[in-house]
């Protein structure tokens, strides 16, 4: 299983993720049957500092449910930048990870979007697995 | 009749693909307890090893949050609908956590005795103690303010706690600087503090830093912490960790204390205001006088200094509601509280949308505590002109010379000690006493240490007063260079 981004949908995350540098992005994927066709840019709304940090509200995960669900389609994960730091999951994306969604991060170093990789929660919630990304 | 629950996209492969579920009990918690007997799957990802719900499930009853309601107790009527909304959240290393991995290791059998009072807290818990052990907290200096903060910071498991100072402990600290004891006097404040720290709390990490915060180095300091503690006493070190906290993206849990008035705020969070939308500007030098100069009741300092602590820990656990946009104002003598709301300036030089101020500066120029070598030239003066030394001083008093010398003091610090011969005129009286000085004499004005005689000249040599000179280091250089039998405050 692998996650396959169109190639707009690789440009809109990187171009996010060079936007709010040296902040992280981070925002919705949708398409179906594993290839992302939309993103949603979604607002950070961590309180703990958006360099390191990212957070999606509640609302906006219902507004990226509802624009998957609107176009016919589902919602496949989400997308955030690590600025300055590798396309690696944290303890922190695992902490908080959700089952089935894919998590795709983007490294921007220096402000210049680089690696991109995604990432599922393996099932006993004890660690991330990479998934083949195409785009 | 049933009630539904609305299942999030993540979850459904769990509900056999359903996007609802329906299931029956009489409260929040009985709805999601028979919906993870029907789909025993969805158990691990809703609650958290220790039965409780997992921190990034969000349980709405209707458009509720349940935990504005009764949370898990919450009762529901027929027709009610339940939704579980994800919060999605994660980031690079551990968030507030320098230490990746560290939010996660489990606290030993010493942590849980230590900190048992906190774990039995439901708002801090076992997971909360174990953001306090991956927390950081940098306190600019192990003063006043400092001393308070730093201990209560230690006792409650902030897992590693920096210090920035390079003062040796004086007599004059012991009345509130409570990290120092009388046997420390002489000591560096830094070694006092860490063994006072470490006997406190051996468990945790202690890092000192015998610098001065400065333009050059703050950035640095400030980068390996979660919450900057602004425990300083002078105005450039103020507007300095200010703007590095908003240039590094760290809250200044803030205080300041002076005489019986404490203030405290959190600055520089990204939707809070920084102290720069409070006080674009600092004031004049010398108008407000430093703790040195004005006094400082000793238990203020403790006060202020844990309400700092408090909103340190509070921005590390995530809880409560912080003092952001609040700035509190403690008054000790009428023992009253005042709070004044403040906002984000927009236009702020260094948080606002357009900043002007994008690295770190000199603030002692911005302070004006330094002349702007250009204004200096400009003018012809050079700064030595406006001032004389105690020995000069003393030279012209021996040789017989008619100076008048002006002390701008209060009157109980004239009372500690003073210059013979000297006359006393605080600096607050002087605008409506300044005929009592004779204009055909030379002037020398003094106070403790140099500051508010400065403002004195300042102001004498601008309703007329050709010849006034500061007495540089106050009294306390006279009582070094001139008369040790003085005592020294």
């Amino acid at each position: 299983m692998g996650l396959q981004l169109k190639p707009q949908v690789d440009a809109a995350i990187r171009a996010h993720g060079t936007e709010t540098y040296p902040d992280e992005c981070c925002g919705a994927l949708i398409g179906r049957d594993g290839v992302v066709t939309e993103t949603l840019a979604l607002p950070n709304m961590t309180e703990e500092g958006p360099r390191r940090r990212f957070k999606v509200r509640p609302q906006d995960y219902r507004a990226a449910e509802g624009r998957a669900t609107q176009l016919g389609g589902e919602l496949l994960g989400f997308y955030h930048s690590h600025p300055d730091h590798p396309a690696q999951p944290s303890q922190t994306d695992l902490d908080y990870a959700w089952p089935f969604f894919s998590y795709v991060i983007v490294s921007v170093r220096e402000g210049v979007s680089g690696d991109m990789t995604s990432w599922r929660l393996r099932g006993d919630r004890s660690a991330f697995d990479q998934e083949d990304l195409n785009s | 009749m049933p009630n539904t629950i609305h299942i999030p996209t993540p979850l459904r492969p769990f509900t056999e693909k359903n996007e609802s579920v329906e299931v029956s009990g009489a409260t929040v918690g009985e709805l999601l307890a028979d919906l993870t007997k029907k789909y025993e799957g969805l158990r691990r990802h809703l609650y958290a090893d220790d039965g409780r719900l997992r921190n990034f499930v969000n349980i709405y009853l209707n458009d509720e949050d349940i935990r504005y309601l009764q949370k898990e107790k919450t009762p529901v009527k027929p027709g009610d609908s339940l939704s579980i909304v994800p919060s999605v959240a994660g980031g690079v290393g551990a968030g507030l956590q320098a230490r990746p991995g560290s939010a996660t290791s489990d606290l030993s059998a010493d942590e849980i005795k230590r900190y048992s009072r906190h774990l039995i807290m439901p708002e801090v818990g076992v997971d909360g103690q174990k953001k306090l052990k991956a927390g950081s907290v940098l306190c600019i200096g192990a003063g006043g303010l400092g001393s308070p903060a730093a201990m209560y910071l230690a006792a409650a498991g902030v897992g590693r706690i920096g210090i920035v100072d390079f003062d040796v402990v004086d007599f004059s600290n012991l009345q509130r600087q409570l990290l120092h004891g009388t046997s420390s006097v002489g000591r560096s404040k830094l070694d006092s503090a860490k063994d006072r720290l470490v006997d406190l709390n051996p468990l945790i990490e202690i890092e000192t830093y015998e610098t001065t915060v400065s333009s050059d180095n703050a950035l640095d300091l400030f980068k390996p912490y979660d919450v900057i503690l602004d425990g300083t006493d002078n105005f450039p070190t103020r507007y300095l960790v200010n703007d590095a906290c908003v240039l590094a993206g760290k809250p200044n849990a803030y205080g300041s204390i002076f005489r019986f008035e404490g203030q405290a705020s959190v600055f520089a969070t990204k939707e809070g205001p920084c102290y720069r939308c409070l006080y674009p500007e600092p004031p004049p030098p010398g108008l407000v006088p430093s703790c040195a100069e004005g006094g400082v009741l000793g238990v203020l300092p403790g006060i202020i200094g844990v309400i700092q602590a408090t909103e340190a820990i509070k921005l590390i656990l995530g809880v409560g509601d912080p003092l952001i946009g609040r700035f509190l104002i403690y008054d000790a003598l009428k023992m009253r509280f005042r709070e004044l709301k403040l906002r984000k300036d927009a236009d702020c030089p260094v948080c606002g949308t357009h900043p002007t101020v994008t690295k770190l500066i000199d603030y002692e120029q911005f302070c004006g505590i330094r002349p702007e070598p250009a204004a200096a030239q400009a003018t012809g003066a050079s700064v030595s002109e406006w001032e004389t030394t105690s020995v000069d001083l003393k030279k012209r008093i021996d040789a017989g010379d008619d100076v008048f010398i002006l002390d701008v003091r209060e009157p109980n610090e004239y009372q500690i000690c003073r210059i013979p011969g000297s006359v006393l005129i605080p600096l607050g009286e002087l605008p409506r006493r300044y005929a009592e000085l004779p204009k055909d004499k030379d002037i020398v004005a003094h106070c403790k240490m140099g500051g508010r005689s400065a403002k004195a000249q300042e102001f004498l040599q601008s309703v007329g007063f050709k010849r006034v000179k500061n007495l540089r280091g106050g009294i306390l250089d006279w009582i070094d260079k001139v008369d040790p039998s003085q005592p020294k405050y």
